[in-house]
């Protein structure tokens, strides 16, 4: 397949590193990959922080970006996010009407229907569980809430885990709660955030794992954050990250 | 805790007492600060809401048809709002035929004045009340108290906040900020009539609140009460409770006064079939509450020989003009998602300076205030305006609501009321901040150019995580460290990789 | 005391509210379970009625057939020295009790009633899923004050009286629904401190049920 990877503002700018290993992935896998040059960002941020007007441009540029999928540039467009997903997903469209913008909407709609997130493509698009992947480590996943609540992405990510080599799954107590991420939350009502995040870390730190994994880098920048603060020596790998990983190209974390 | 008899120890949460039922304290991140803080409190509501959510897991999961009953009740719930006007004058031509009385109260001024007077017009120096969302929301026990009446709350939590002098800071369970052994020091100094010795067993507590209320229940002429809901259809009003505090209002008294938000009424009977499955089993996480009373005007020989019902407005048309928002007058007040909310869980209910707290507060109280309208309040400090961003749009509450309100979008859609008030604001530092990256965000190729400039950063850095940054930055660092940037942007290792 | 006009203002605000875009006049789908799936009164739903009951801490005798419903009250009323009966209760009930049974005829005052320890009605409809009885008001149950004030009530449940599901009972009870209508489900109960259950707080502490079964003699 031709597969156009959305990178993420976040991820493109502080967390490459989950994109890179997507790419990687996803050709190991025989797939032809595709980075397009106009892509920027879903408009999530803006339109959950209450400035809807403001993002029109911004989800305006996200679809113009990811458009070429319609005449079938990619068979199919994959972010390493479940919530950026969830953005093109369910609000691109929503926000576009509300602001008058019908024929936008109507393409928001088209290409979303096209917009997986990473372990959706795997599992339902691309059938595959095992993906050949080598991680040496115990890991936690945190199923963050985007992925859980809105994509309902289910046991995907752990069907996909399980199938690594080498990787032993511990189950994370209160595993459904929310990290306290929740983009501009965390710095609005930074100390309740704070409170949380510290709740998402001791659960963490009981597993013993190595590594905590998730479907989102925001959420795991907000984590990882917390247990770097703490000194707990629990390192954060996004999903793609570990299932990007082989005895040829181990994972090396933050290097790139 | 004996060493404290006699001395003044009950400190009042909040400890400022409130100026409006639906507006108090600072915004809500200010008051989360302090809420926070509050070890006992914390650990109060950690159980508390655990212990509630998980008995509801359990009981919804029981019901083979708990989705299908959800999804009747958003549609009873949708129906009932667009056909509001014929379903009220439904329900009072049916109130009226079978004996009561009929009132419509625009706002809570207009509404305690109906009450007042009725209390007045029984000559009743005290009346019994059951615990009602409504009669919180408009100030009812203070008006009272003003012409000399004093108003008797009989939920055993409703109790324990009023002598305490607290304001509720959950729906089911007002009290929850309160613990064993402060409940029985606030029984011991205020009730009067506390057994000497009592001890900070619930059980003990209950019996005490028990002998203390029954005097007061046999003897009341009055009683006043909210409403669950009522049915247009045949004009019967129901009240759903656990303790009988309720049934004992709603029996004994020969005066009987039911203060309702318009938006409780429901079409059919045969509704209830539906209501009564969603409301236990999502608020007190029971098969079914202990006990649920209905009555239909006045029953001659059965009950108040006097019934008033007052139709409360004070804003809800408001809300009800939001085509998005409107969805919170859906709400059956079970409190489901208090209890699944982590930020609620950590900050507790007087965070939201409402009696409505919660995501469902978040909601419902800028609604009723007119958040964004021309004169009403706005921005994302202000106390009311704060309360729609009190949220990590998780969705756990739109998960569990048992009719299906979508909190999390309709949170999103006040936000942008907060800042995008009628009548417009100069632009504030955020809304210039968000401005600026707007357009950055809006182009793949300045999008790169921040890329770039993180990994130089990240080449100064050496790739190490960041401990400390200047303000708004700090507020992420005062906790977190920020994981070290990439020493090479995206951009550039998909070029170089091109090129290999 | 109410303004007139508040009612055509709050009625005209709302219609303006509602205004240019009422929301969509939609079907309710009602693809729940309308019926429940256990037959009235057969064995397994008296069962679970059974257990239901006990689940919320009610006490429950079971008995085959009205035959063994005066040995069954008069056990349950054993210590009590008084006990009142509204009118319609069966005599038959009352066979095998020794107290002092009141009536409610002229009606009691609160006082007189806050003296009498225990309570006997029927009811009009229970459901066994939840494990509820509902009283109607009607012959056997009383005024709503009788079954409220008293300390214990003892109720009797026939088995025909005895439905699967909450659907089930809002149509029985749609016969009469201008009726004054309790539900109860188990002893009165508080849950405020601390969530820890509490039961018997204002209502009657201790409810009894005697579950009739079909069988005559």
């Amino acid at each position: 397949m031709r597969i156009a990877v959305f990178a993420t503002c976040l991820v493109g700018t502080v967390m490459p590193r989950a994109a890179t290993a997507t790419v990687r992935l996803l050709e190991r896998l025989g797939h032809t990959v595709d980075l397009p040059a106009g892509q920027a960002c879903c408009g999530q941020m803006h339109v959950n922080t209450g400035y809807g007007p403001e993002a029109m441009g911004v989800i305006r540029n996200h679809v113009r970006a990811f458009a070429p999928v319609l005449d079938g540039r990619w068979d199919a467009i994959v972010a390493p996010s479940g919530s950026c997903v969830a953005s093109a997903r369910h609000q691109q469209a929503d926000v576009a009407r509300r602001h008058g913008d019908g024929p936008l909407a109507h393409t928001a709609e088209q290409v979303a229907a096209r917009t997986y997130e990473l372990s959706e493509l795997l599992v339902d698009v691309l059938g595959v569980t095992d993906v050949g992947a080598w991680f040496p480590h115990t890991v936690t996943y945190h199923p963050t809430c985007h992925s859980m609540r809105l994509l309902r992405v289910g046991d995907r990510p752990g069907l996909l885990l399980g199938a690594v080599e080498g990787l032993e799954l511990r189950e994370l107590g209160e595993a459904e709660q929310c990290c306290g991420f929740g983009g501009t939350f965390a710095l609005k009502n930074a100390e309740t955030s704070a409170a949380m995040v510290a709740d998402k870390a001791d659960e963490i730190v009981a597993t013993g794992a190595e590594v905590v994994t998730a479907g989102d880098w925001s959420c795991l920048l907000n984590i990882a954050g917390a247990l770097d603060r703490r000194r707990t020596g629990v390192r954060a790998a996004h999903l793609a990250e570990i299932l990007a990983s082989t005895r040829d190209e181990p994972w090396q974390g933050a290097a790139l | 805790m004996s060493t404290y008899l006699g001395m003044p120890t009950v400190r009042p949460h909040p400890d400022t007492p409130p100026a409006a039922p639906l507006r108090w304290g600072p915004s809500f991140p200010q008051a989360a600060r302090q809420t926070l803080r509050d070890e006992q409190l914390r650990a109060n509501l950690r159980t508390a809401t655990r212990t509630i959510r998980d008995k509801r897991r359990r009981v919804t999961a029981e019901l083979g048809d708990w989705e299908q009953l959800r999804d009747a009740g958003a549609a009873i719930k949708a129906d009932v709002m667009s056909r509001l006007p014929e379903l009220l004058i439904e329900l009072e031509a049916n109130v009226t035929a079978r004996g009561g009385v009929v009132h419509w109260a625009r706002d809570a001024a207009e509404a305690n004045a109906i009450v007042t007077g009725i209390v007045r017009a029984a000559g009743a120096r005290e009346v019994v009340k059951v615990k009602s969302m409504a009669t919180q929301e408009i100030g009812l026990n203070d008006a009272l108290a003003a012409v000399g009446v004093d108003a008797v709350e009989t939920d055993l939590a409703e109790r324990i906040v009023q002598l305490a002098g607290d304001m509720p800071s959950h729906i089911l369970v007002p009290a929850i900020h309160r613990n064993r052994a402060e409940i029985q020091e606030i029984f011991a100094h205020r009730m009067g009539d506390a057994p000497p010795g009592l001890s900070d067993e619930p059980r003990a507590l209950a019996m005490a609140a028990r002998a203390h209320l029954r005097a007061r229940f046999l003897r009341a002429e009055v009683a006043i009460s909210g409403a669950n809901l009522a049915i247009a259809e045949t004009g019967t009003v129901a009240v759903v409770e656990s303790e009988g505090n309720g049934r004992m209002c709603l029996t004994l008294p020969r005066v009987l006064v039911t203060a309702m938000g318009i938006e409780k009424v429901l079409p059919t009977f045969a509704d209830l079939e539906v209501f009564l499955q969603l409301l236990p089993r999502s608020s007190t996480g029971e098969r079914m509450n202990p006990y649920t009373s209905m009555w239909t005007g006045v029953t001659p020989g059965d009950g108040p020989s006097e019934f008033h019902l007052v139709l409360l407005d004070n804003g809800r048309t408001r809300a009800l003009a939001d085509e998005l928002g409107r969805q919170a007058l859906h709400c059956i007040r079970c409190s489901a998602c208090l209890n699944v909310c982590p930020v609620y869980e950590h900050t507790g209910g007087h965070a939201y300076g409402s009696v409505y707290p919660g995501p469902i507060g978040a909601i419902l109280t800028p609604q009723l205030l007119g958040l964004g309208d021309e004169g009403g309040p706005f921005g994302a400090h202000d106390p009311t305006g704060s309360l729609p961003f009190a949220s990590t749009l998780c969705g756990a509450c739109y998960e569990a609501c048992p009719v299906k309100i979508d909190i999390p979008s309709a949170l999103i859609h006040l936000r942008e009321r907060a800042l995008h008030p009628d009548g417009g604001h100069p632009p504030t530092a955020t809304d210039l901040a968000m401005g600026a990256a707007a357009r950055v965000l809006a182009s793949g190729r300045l999008l790169r150019l921040a890329g770039r400039a993180a990994a130089l950063v990240g080449r100064v850095t050496g790739g190490r995580p960041i401990h400390r940054l200047p303000w708004p930055g700090s507020l992420w660092t005062r906790v977190r460290d920020v994981p070290g940037l990439p020493r090479r942007s995206l951009s550039a290792w998909w070029r170089d990789r091109g090129s290999r | 005391m109410t303004d007139p006009t508040a009612r055509e203002e709050m009625l005209a605000r709302i219609r303006a509210a509602l205004g240019a875009r009422p929301p969509a006049a939609t079907a309710v789908p009602r693809d729940y379970q309308r019926v429940g799936s256990l037959g009235r009164g057969s064995a397994e739903v008296l069962d679970l009625l059974a257990d239901r009951l006990e689940d919320y801490r009610a006490t429950v005798v079971r008995v085959a057939g009205p035959d063994g419903v005066p040995a069954a009250v008069g056990a349950l009323l054993a210590e009590v020295g008084s006990v009142v009966a509204p009118e319609g209760v069966p005599d038959a009930w009352l066979g095998a009790i020794t107290a002092d049974v009141r009536r409610d005829e002229p009606a009691l005052t609160h006082a007189e009633l806050d003296a009498v320890p225990a309570v006997l009605t029927g009811c009009r409809v229970a459901v066994a899923e939840t494990g509820t009885v509902v009283l109607d008001g009607s012959a056997g149950q009383g005024r709503r004050a009788l079954t409220l004030v008293p300390d214990r009530h003892v109720v009797v449940v026939l088995a025909d009286q005895v439905v699967h599901a909450v659907p089930d009972a809002v149509a029985v009870l749609a016969a009469h629904p201008e009726r004054p209508l309790t539900w109860i489900s188990g002893p009165s109960a508080t849950s405020d401190i601390e969530l820890v259950r509490v039961e018997g707080v204002h209502g009657p502490r201790d409810l009894r049920v005697v579950i009739v079964g079909r069988t005559s003699s």
